[in-house]
């Protein structure tokens, strides 16, 4: 099953080896990743596949949020399908 | 393929726009409840609400977490209430309205609709009877919608029915005066009432339904209001063509969550409710969207044809996007769960005339209106026999969910917390419909060629 991670906030130096690592933790692997700088903050995609997953969808999502707390950042994680539905046809 | 501008305008959409799934609303037939004795029928209806029910919610938030998309409530709907009652022999059905609360309570869930009767044509005595004990039902329980059809295209409009709810929304009012009148948020008097509705305050379970069946109601005002905000200035046909897009976007969203909702549930996928629903939020108003197309208030010359474009591109935006579009689908206007409705109603510009005029192009009718405390159940009958009637000769559903508010006159405002928001009281005309209303009768139904 895929996912979209997706990070905005206030760019720093190691957010995206701290993502990462939280990820390799859970057995997520990484499918693509882009980054960039839109309107002054720092906005990352993520697909990763969570079929593997060492953990729950809730509780990936949780650590992910909480990270990103600790960081400043809004991290989260969601099914891919929900994109798929309201922007492909 | 998805694109990083695609996703990150999706989490726009749902961190600053409330994009949300406004209900998932769980349908459960309770014909198999019937029984002489009310209390065995009591004690099977909270049996099969709760065994049907019972992973409702918790499913809710599982697809909440997972999609990420918020699910605001998540509702039961049932049979209409005397429909079942009326089997049991017994003069006081709120021990039905208690059981009803007790399973929603058990089950989590925000609303329970469904202490219904459809009278639109003449009432049992069990219909009555259930009419009758509304004030004390939704006084005693918590969670408890009521609705009642008085009216259909079909049937024509029951009169003694309208005089009837006249007097029972003010006795709810009274029932409830304590909470401001709350009671009266919880009942909504309907003409041509649709059988699969997820919204509150009037889904009820249809007898055309299936055993059980999820309905799902999509919202997303803030989402439009955004989108017309990138076309300021441009003609009509931009407008159009930009809300129809949005709507589908929202809807196939719906159906999304819809289809994953009656997979997890194991219970048949109903319908998407395309309906744009407000909330007090600012950022989710529809009176905002009639404003940022042009008008400078809500209410003003222009209203009504600029909610007749936003009311139907909703339906054709959506149409496309769901296998099966159903329920009321249109825009909402309750004036009170509405933040630029309240704006301009306390301005003066939105007036109670004018709201009629826009229930002639929108989905449902005059909602959430505080009128003053005094108002006489007479008048309360004659404007729901206004709203009825134009529902009948429109061939739409049309509904009144008026908030008499006790002890308050025009200037004054009732608040309800939450979604239900707080309503400013607004004038009703103060000349006398009592003569009209006591003729009682049946309005018949409208002839259906020669239109003009």
């Amino acid at each position: 099953m895929n996912a979209i991670v997706t990070v905005v906030g206030q760019d720093r130096v190691g957010i995206i080896a701290a993502i990462c690592n939280k990820l390799a933790t859970f057995n997520v692997n990484i499918l693509d990743i882009s980054q960039t700088i839109l309107q002054g903050s720092f906005t990352m995609v993520m697909a990763v596949d969570v079929s593997e997953a060492t953990a729950s969808f809730g509780e990936v999502g949780e650590a992910l949020a909480e990270l990103g707390t600790g960081m400043g950042l809004s991290i989260r994680i969601q099914r891919q399908e929900i994109f798929n539905a309201m922007h492909t046809l | 393929m998805l694109n990083q501008k695609d996703i990150l305008s999706t989490i726009e959409m749902i961190d600053q726009q409330h994009l949300d799934i406004r209900t998932i609303t769980m349908g459960i037939s309770l014909l198999s409840c019937c029984d002489p004795s009310a209390d065995r029928a009591c004690g099977k209806i909270y049996d099969k609400i709760t065994r049907y029910a019972e992973k409702l919610v918790r499913t809710g938030e599982e697809i909440e977490q997972e999609f990420g998309i918020p699910i605001v409530n998540k509702r039961i709907s049932v049979t209409p209430m005397a429909l079942v009652a009326g089997a049991s022999e017994t003069e006081d059905y709120v021990p039905f309205a208690m059981a009803l609360d007790w399973a929603a309570k058990t089950c989590g869930v925000n609303f329970i609709g469904g202490y219904s009767a459809l009278v639109q044509k003449g009432m049992t005595a069990a219909d009555e009877k259930l009419i009758r004990s509304i004030p004390e039902a939704l006084a005693r329980t918590e969670l408890v919608c009521s609705s009642i059809n008085v009216g259909s295209t079909k049937a024509g409009i029951n009169m003694d029915a309208v005089a009837l709810m006249g007097r029972i929304v003010k006795e709810t009012a009274k029932a409830t005066e304590a909470q401001d009148g709350l009671g009266c948020a919880k009942l909504v008097v309907f003409c041509n009432a649709v059988e699969d509705n997820p919204f509150m305050a009037g889904a009820f379970h249809g007898v055309g339904e299936a055993e059980k069946v999820i309905n799902v109601g999509v919202s997303g005002p803030g989402v439009v209001y955004h989108a017309l905000q990138a076309v300021k200035g441009q003609s009509f046909d931009v407008v159009a063509e930009t809300v129809k897009k949005t709507a589908f976007r929202i809807t196939r969203m719906g159906q999304l969550v819809a289809q994953e909702a009656s997979r997890r549930l194991d219970t048949p996928f109903g319908i998407v409710d395309l309906s744009l629903a407000p909330t007090p939020a600012v950022g989710d108003s529809v009176a905002r969207i009639l404003e940022e197309m042009g008008l400078e208030t809500c209410g003003t010359h222009g209203t009504t044809a600029a909610l007749a474009l936003l009311n139907d591109a909703v339906k054709k935006g959506g149409v496309m996007a769901s296998s099966s579009v159903g329920g009321l689908s249109g825009a909402f206007i309750p004036v009170s769960e509405d933040e630029g409705m309240i704006a301009a109603a306390k301005a003066g510009t939105l007036c109670l005339d004018k709201l009629e005029a826009m229930t002639c192009v929108c989905s449902v009718g005059l909602d959430m209106i505080a009128v003053p405390g005094d108002t006489p159940a007479e008048t309360i009958a004659a404007i729901i026999a206004d709203e009825a009637a134009i529902g009948m000769v429109n061939c739409k559903t049309t509904a009144v969910r008026l908030l008499p508010a006790p002890g308050k006159t025009v200037g004054g405002t009732i608040e309800m917390g939450g979604l239900l928001g707080s309503a400013p009281v607004m004038p009703v005309h103060p000349e006398s419909s009592a003569a009209f209303i006591a003729r009682g009768g049946r309005i018949p139904a409208p002839l259906h060629s020669l239109k003009n």
